[in-house]
This record gives C-alpha cells, structure tokens and sequence, in this order.
C-alpha cells in the first residue's frame, strides 16, 4: 500500500526534524519538560509515519522486530545497569551522587539521569514501533 | 553490603530477568523456564532474608536514589509487607514450575517466550507494590501487574479468553481511574504522596469532604480490584478461559496483592481512627464481605464447570478475608490476615488440580469427573485435603481463620457474623462435597469414559506443587503459630489503641 506522492515526500522531509525534535525531547527531559518516555514515544512516531507513508514492509526494512525485541532489553538494560552501578558503588539504587566520575556531583547526577532517560526512551521507542507492528499485521494480511 | 539493598533487588530482579527471558526466548525457547524459575527461586530466597530481617531488627526503609522521604520514594517493609511477599513469592515458585508441564498444551509454542516474560513482569509489579511505601509508586505498580494481567489471560488459546482478558482490562483500567482519583485528591490536599508522611498529615483534616471523597475513591477502585462481591463480573471469566497456570497466578497472587494494598490504605495511610470513628464504613464492609461470602458460595453452587466453581469459590474467600479486616478486631484482623496465607494456599492446590484434570483428561465440567479418583488417586486424594481446608475442617489451615475470625466477631458482639460464616461453610461443604462425590462414588460414565480411563496422573513438574501445597494446607494448620508469630506484631501494632 503505498500512499500518495505528496505524502510519502513530505513524509520524507519531517522524518528527520520529528526524530531530532525526539532526541531533543530526551536530552532535555532530566532538567526541564519532557522526557524519556515522551521522546520515547515521539521517536517511535517517525517510524509508524514511514510504515503509514511507504508501507509496513518499507518500514520493517529500517527497523525490523528482532530489533526492537534487542533495543526494548538495551533500553532496560542500560537503566537496571546503571541502578545497579550505584549499588556496587556504595549508594542506594539509582543514587547518581555515588558513580565515580571525575565531575562534581551536580553534573554526575545530570549526566546519569541522562543516560537513564536515554534507556527508558530507546525502550519506549522499541515497543511502540513493536506495537504498531502488530497491530500492521492484519492488516496486510487482509 | 548487598544486605541493605534486598528490598529493591526484590524488585530490579525480575525486570532483569523479564527481558533476559525475551533475549533468551529469541535464541532458544526451552531457556525461557529455567531462567524463570531461578529468577523466582532466588526472590522467594531474598523475601525470606527480608522476613527474618524484618523479624530481628523491625521495619526495613530503603530510599530509592539515596533521595530522603518525603520527596524520594521509600521502600518500608514491615512484618504484613514481609509476611505477604513471602506468601505470593512462594505461590510464584510453585506457578513457575507447574508451568512448564502445563503451558505448552495450552498455549501456542511460539508465545512461551512471551508468557514467561509477562509473567516476570507480572511478579516485578506485585513484588513492587508489597515493597513500596509510596502511594503513586504503589499505583505504578498496580498497573505494571495488572497490564502483565491482562496479556496473561488473553494467552489463551479459545476466543473467548480474549473476550474475557477484554472485559477484565475496561473492569481493571475503571478501577485503576478511581484509584489514581484518589491518589490525586490526597495529593492536592496534603502534597505528600509517602505514606507514613500522608498518615502523620493527615488526622487534622479528616473532617474534610476531599479526603472522605479520596476515601471512597480507593475503597471503590480496590473493590474492584479484588472483586468484592458485587463488583466480581470479570473475575469468573478471567478464571476460566485463561491457561491454567494464569488462573493460579490471578487467584493467588493478583488477587491477594489487591488484598493487600487495600489493607495497606485503610491501616496505614488512613488510621484506625478514621476508619473506625470518623466515618462508620467498617460496618459497610462488613455488610458487604457477608453477601459476598453468601452470595459467592451460592452461585458457585449453581456451576457446572470446575474451574467457574472455584471462581465464585474465591469471590466467597475472598469475602472472608475482608470481612476479618472489617470487623476490625485484633483477633478478626489476625484471622483476615492469616486467610491471605491459607487462601493462597487453598485456592492455588484446587486450581492446579482443575489444571491437571484438564491436562489429562481434558474434563472441564464437573459432571464428566465421574470415577476419576481410580485413575488420577494423588490429584483426587490432593483435591480432598484442599477441599476439606476451604471448608474449614479442623485440622486444616482454613479452620484456623475462620476460627479467629469468629472468635473476633463473637468479642465485638457482631454475632450475625458468626452465623454468616457457619452458614457459608455448610454451604462450601455442598458444593465441594458434590466434586468429591463424583471423583470418589460415582461409576465412570458412558460419556466420555474414554478420557477418564485413560488419564493419569500429571507429571512430576505439575503433581510435585500440587501436592507441596495440599502438604501446606494441614502443616500450616498445625503449625500455625509460624505466621501467627509473624501477623500478630503488625496488628497489635496498628490496632493496639483500640
């Protein structure tokens, strides 16, 4: 199925300003709004508009489900690694303050939640495209 | 050093092992139980380490982020948090390794990987809300398990368990709205969401009309939750049309986690003070846990489906253990308390028997269990023992709850109680005794000998839990100062004023 030529090109322009307008979203989500999840989600949006525009197929081919299956774990593993992390260093779970990097404290606790927040959205990211998919497939079959 | 950080690994774990279990499932499906059951054997280990802990030194607190309450999220485990992961970690244990045996004749091959991962999802939400001491993490939770929930049930291989899972799902997200209502009237009132900070908020504005409506917004969502008797619609159909496997795990552990947090609510975040003095809805619960303990065990008479029967079995039970909380004396709430265990218990051996007669036999309906105690003796002789306990026969664990929660009623003079759980017994002995008299004293029928004569019974992964918990059935009935010596220090100690 494959939509109109106005669609797919002006699919083709916004694809990339939505994935950086999602980055943006998750970088700055420890200090001010927004958020791993909502850049998560908004990532995912770019892929579901390619599946719309170009067809599922088309879209499998960018991001396959094996895929999203490996970045769903990475995601979460990145967040209970980073947990962990904390504990073997000597915090509590998640406590940032206690990560040995060579910054002042403030700035470990900005970069690490960072990092969480980069975790929770590529998970987010991963599920949601998985969801899409799932929900595509009878589609197609139809 | 790894000591101080059991109640959050109690958690971390099987997230962990949830996703690992994905990954595995990816490379080789028969990896997907061994992780599973380690990922559970290790957390029923931890959650002893926390109980005898909790025992010696008193409440656990962990603050999540090294953030300091009220403004980070506390983990508090006392002896009811620590008494009740130990009781649904154990039935996660046993649900495990039946699974193996039991799934794949009910679930398609390819959805192994899935249900093992959803299922450890299911344990990270139930284990998170018994550990949490804070009210929107509590929530959190509460949907981690209850969506985990819902995909469970749908697993099944009729329509109707999606059917089913749908109606669960509205039912479930109706009473996750009320809830969260709630959360959020508390909020705006008190801004605080820690619950030992929300009980020393509180007592001066218990006059208030929010907080008497936050109130009753939990006290409706979590009736829903855990099918209080008017409110069960989903609970029969969910029991019914999902694997095996899933109905011990919704009977046992989601049902008795829902329990749980409405204790939590009512003791800890509200007081008895206000429960009990401010506004009378202790007497309401009481009224309602009766008709649900009549009104369930009289429509599980009327069942002609095993595992039916046992859901309105459990709507009857689970009145049992509200109606101890409602009668808000020590020895009721002791009696209440303790039902978690024996229900879990009970509820968790007849619904892996139900299981087991499907797996081997493929019979459903009672009728068809015609003579069935010649060919399948351990599971029938199993399902006696269980039975017995939920009528509550002496030696047996259901006696000593509905014991102490009669003495409880006889000492606050509620003497109707009495009669209504005497009533409800003679009639759980009709419908069970029913079950009994077709395995034991009826001929095989002419129907469909052909299944009965051929079953046996079920392999070891799946005769092993049922006959450990038909074990615990009468052990923990005579042993039972073990959780007693565990429950009583939480009660006398939320209920010691009064």
């Amino acid at each position: 199925m494959k939509q109109d030529v106005v669609i797919r090109t002006v699919c083709r322009l916004v694809v990339p300003f939505i994935q950086l307008f999602a980055l943006y979203v998750i970088i700055h989500g420890a200090s001010s709004a927004g958020g791993g999840f909502q850049g998560g989600v908004i990532f995912a949006s770019a892929f579901i508009l390619v599946g719309i525009a170009f067809g599922i197929a088309d879209a499998r081919k960018r991001i396959s489900e094996k895929m999203t299956v490996l970045f769903s774990a990475c995601g979460l593993g990145i967040y209970a690694g980073i947990g962990i992390l904390c504990i073997i260093f000597g915090g509590n779970f998640l406590g940032y303050s206690f990560l040995p990097l060579p910054f002042p404290v403030p700035e470990i606790r900005g970069l690490a939640a960072e990092a969480v927040e980069i975790g929770i959205g590529i998970t987010v990211m991963a599920v949601m495209t998985s969801i899409f998919y799932d929900m595509a497939v009878d589609e197609e079959a139809a | 050093m790894i000591a101080d950080h059991l109640p959050v690994l109690v958690v971390v774990l099987p997230l962990v092992g949830a996703f690992v279990t994905l990954l595995a499932g990816w490379a080789d499906r028969r990896l997907c139980f061994p992780i599973a059951m380690a990922t559970t054997v290790i957390q029923f280990c931890i959650s002893l380490l926390i109980l005898s802990q909790v025992m010696q030194t008193g409440p656990l607190h962990y603050n999540l982020g090294n953030w300091l309450p009220p403004w980070g999220i506390e983990y508090v485990i006392d002896q009811l948090n620590g008494f009740v992961l130990v009781v649904i970690l154990f039935l996660c244990v046993l649900t495990c390794l039946y699974s193996h045996r039991s799934t794949p004749s009910e679930i398609d091959e390819k959805k192994i990987p899935a249900f093992y991962t959803v299922l450890l999802l299911l344990v990270t939400g139930v284990c998170g809300i018994a550990v949490t001491g804070d009210l929107f993490n509590l929530y959190v939770f509460l949907e981690i398990s209850s969506l985990a929930a819902y995909a469970l049930v749908a697993l099944g291989r009729e329509k109707r368990s999606l059917v089913s899972s749908f109606t669960y799902l509205v039912m479930g997200s109706v009473s996750a709205c009320f809830i969260l209502l709630g959360i959020g009237h508390l909020y705006i009132v008190t801004g605080t969401l820690n619950m030992a900070d929300l009980a020393r908020v509180l007592p001066p504005l218990y006059g208030s009309t929010v907080i008497q409506t936050a109130f009753i917004f939990f006290i409706i969502g979590l009736s829903i939750k855990t099918a209080l008797f008017p409110l069960h619609l989903w609970l029969p159909d969910a029991y019914r049309y999902s694997p095996s496997a899933v109905t011990v795990l919704l009977s046992t552990v989601v049902s008795k986690i829902g329990v749980y947090a409405l204790i939590r609510i009512l003791f800890t975040v509200f007081t008895p003070a206000f429960i009990i003095f401010e506004i009378p809805v202790m007497e309401v619960f009481c009224w309602m846990a009766a008709a649900a303990i009549i009104g369930g065990s009289v429509l599980a008479i009327s069942q002609t489906d095993l595992k039916r029967m046992l859901a309105y079995s459990s709507v009857s039970q689970m009145g049992y253990i509200l109606l101890g909380i409602g009668i808000a004396d020590s020895l009721a709430v002791t009696g209440g308390i303790l039902h978690i265990l024996n229900h879990a218990v009970m509820k968790g051996c007849l619904f892996m028997i139900a299981g087991s007669f499907i797996y081997s036999s493929g019979i459903r309906s009672i009728e068809d269990l015609r003579g069935i105690a010649r060919t399948m003796p351990l599971t029938a002789a199993a399902f006696v023992i269980a039975a017995a306990s939920m009528i509550g026969i002496p030696p047996t664990v259901g006696f000593m709850s509905k014991w102490f929660i009669a003495l409880g009623a006889l000492e606050s003079g509620q003497w109707i109680f009495v009669l209504v759980i005497l009533a409800s017994s003679l009639l759980t002995a009709v419908y069970f005794w029913k079950v009994i008299e077709y395995m034991y004293f009826r001929e095989p029928g002419t129907v469909c000998a052909g299944t009965v004569s051929t079953a046996r019974d079920p392999p070891a992964g799946m005769l092993v839990p049922t006959l450990v918990l038909a074990a615990a059935c009468i052990l923990f009935g005579i042993f039972v100062s073990i959780p007693l010596e565990v429950i009583e220090p939480f009660v006398t100690g939320i209920l010691g004023g009064t």
